[in-house]
């Protein structure tokens, strides 16, 4: 029963769904299974939001090696959920000024505006940018010519790395023929591109649809049960 | 790399840019609609890609205004609403002409990813029954008259990865027929390639293709090229351009070194 129930469940939607985006009739289905997701993601935002805190907080009471990040998320989930859940600093909307909630929760001043503006822009700016860095120590390290395929890469990577700045045009100006202007590394780029780059990402994306096509069938057929868990 | 990024910005340097086939493509998208048009701009990104993808945002924008298309926003992701309010901020700041609620208008986010995209190409009132504002969309000039999305003229998305451009392709621009164009981050821009030209009518990748639409606007409206923050994706550019020669120079050091201790090893 534990393991029959979400399977007739998942079994159910699935079909419902399929059926929805065949059959003009059953479209409507569809939708109000659209609907039931977004009601199911907010329980499952709260268990995965409870778990969170479950976790971390036996990390700390456990004294486990990295408790002090624990705390710091504890501290953070809990301030962020607070500030943002009341609306804190957040003015009632002024089409109706007597629901003291009716405000918008980004407002600017608000707290979670605060938040956001000198928390997450600047954290999450700054993990992405991290990524030049990375970028440049692996170029140094991993891309040698080893091979004759290794090469091909090494020489792809810079055509388009320069082809990508104005040093793709200005690499060739004033001196190369018309008739030679396909290789400029900013056309050979858009060559690129759009001919084997187009090629082999068609190829790929459709074997991956066949993939989903057949891991989808296992699933709806219940032949393929791993997203109930072991038992 | 710390200098060659900082360096570039520091002195102000920008490029001239060639306005590439993919560029002109979106370009002439949004501007051979007749003036009016009813654009959808999904903002599907966050501070994260937000260098990346802030300028060419901010340049939509910029032209739909100049175009004086009405402008639909939302975001699928949650942290892609506040760049919307960069965009509107744009707009009240720099076109103070245009009235909320007459010429644009702001949805807000929704959780879901495709499921609203499928919600909203049927019925944009069972996803979106008021604006960000609390205002019905009955109520709203600008919605008024609106069903759901296939009443668009052309859908811009301006993606960092999933919901994104993708989900709208399969979702609104294929089964649909909605006009739709991309502004992706680099590394997704590959990706998107099979999709054009029949369901994406073009796409911007990477902040390169961003100066380069900034450059379309410059050549088509003068007046835009007095603007410094129309300029932002050109002035990205020289970082760019410094970064990248410096990893050319990394990669050309990394292979001497290998082929010396190649040699030497045999030796």
């Amino acid at each position: 029963m534990k393991r029959t129930v979400p399977l007739i469940i998942a079994i159910v939607a699935g079909f419902v769904l399929l059926i929805a985006n065949f059959i003009p009739f059953a479209e409507s289905w569809g939708l109000t299974a659209q609907e039931w997701f977004n009601i199911l993601a907010v329980g499952a935002m709260i268990l995965g939001g409870g778990n969170l805190l479950k976790l971390h907080l036996m990390k700390v009471s456990g004294q486990r090696k990295g408790w002090g990040y624990s705390v710091v998320t504890i501290v953070c989930f809990t301030a962020t959920l607070i500030i943002g859940m009341f609306k804190m600093g957040v003015n009632p909307n002024p089409l109706t000024p007597d629901y003291a909630w009716s405000g918008y929760y980004l407002e600017s001043g608000s707290g979670l505006w605060w938040i956001y503006q000198h928390m997450v822009v600047p954290l999450t700016s700054m993990m992405f940018a991290m990524l030049a860095f990375y970028v440049a120590t692996a170029a140094f390290r991993a891309f040698r010519a080893k091979n004759t395929e290794a090469t091909l890469l090494l020489i792809t990577a810079g055509i388009v790395l320069l082809g990508r700045t104005y040093a793709g045009v200005w690499l060739f100006e004033g001196w190369l023929p018309e008739s030679m202007q396909w290789l400029r590394f900013d056309n050979l780029t858009v060559w690129i591109m759009e001919i084997p780059n187009t090629g082999g990402t068609r190829a790929i994306t459709i074997g991956i649809a066949l993939g989903v096509v057949a891991t989808s069938l296992r699933i709806l057929l219940g032949v393929d049960r791993s997203y109930l868990g072991q038992d | 790399m710390l200098l060659a990024v900082t360096i570039p910005i520091l002195c102000g340097t920008v490029f001239p840019e060639v306005v590439s086939k993919q560029a002109k493509m979106v370009f002439d998208s949004i501007n051979e609609l007749p003036d009016g048009s009813n654009i959808l701009l999904s903002y599907d990104f966050d501070p994260a890609s937000q260098g990346e993808l802030l300028p060419m945002a901010q340049a939509f924008t910029r032209h739909c205004s100049i175009k004086g298309h009405k402008q639909f926003y939302m975001a699928l992701w949650p942290l892609g609403s506040p760049m919307v309010d960069l965009s509107i901020d744009t707009i009240e700041s720099e076109y103070p002409n245009l009235v909320y609620g007459v010429d644009y208008v702001k949805f807000d986010y929704k959780a879901g990813g495709e499921a609203v995209i499928r919600m909203i190409t049927q019925d944009l009132r069972g996803m979106f029954p008021m604006d960000s504002k609390g205002v019905p969309l009955d109520d709203i000039p600008i919605t008024k008259n609106i069903k759901n999305i296939q009443d668009m003229d052309l859908i811009v998305n301006v993606s960092a990865g999933d919901p994104g451009t993708k989900q709208w392709v399969q979702f609104a621009a294929t089964p649909f027929g909605i006009k739709t164009v991309s502004g992706c981050t680099g590394v997704q821009a590959p990706q998107m390639y099979p999709y054009i030209p029949e369901q994406l009518a073009g796409v911007l990748g990477a902040i390169k293709a961003a100066a380069e639409y900034e450059a379309a606007i410059d050549e088509a409206y003068p007046s835009i090229a007095d603007n410094p923050k129309a300029q932002e994706a050109k002035r990205r550019m020289g970082p760019q351009l410094v970064a990248h020669s410096l990893m050319i120079v990394l990669i050309i050091i990394g292979n001497w070194i290998f082929f010396v201790s190649r040699k030497r090893g045999l030796a």
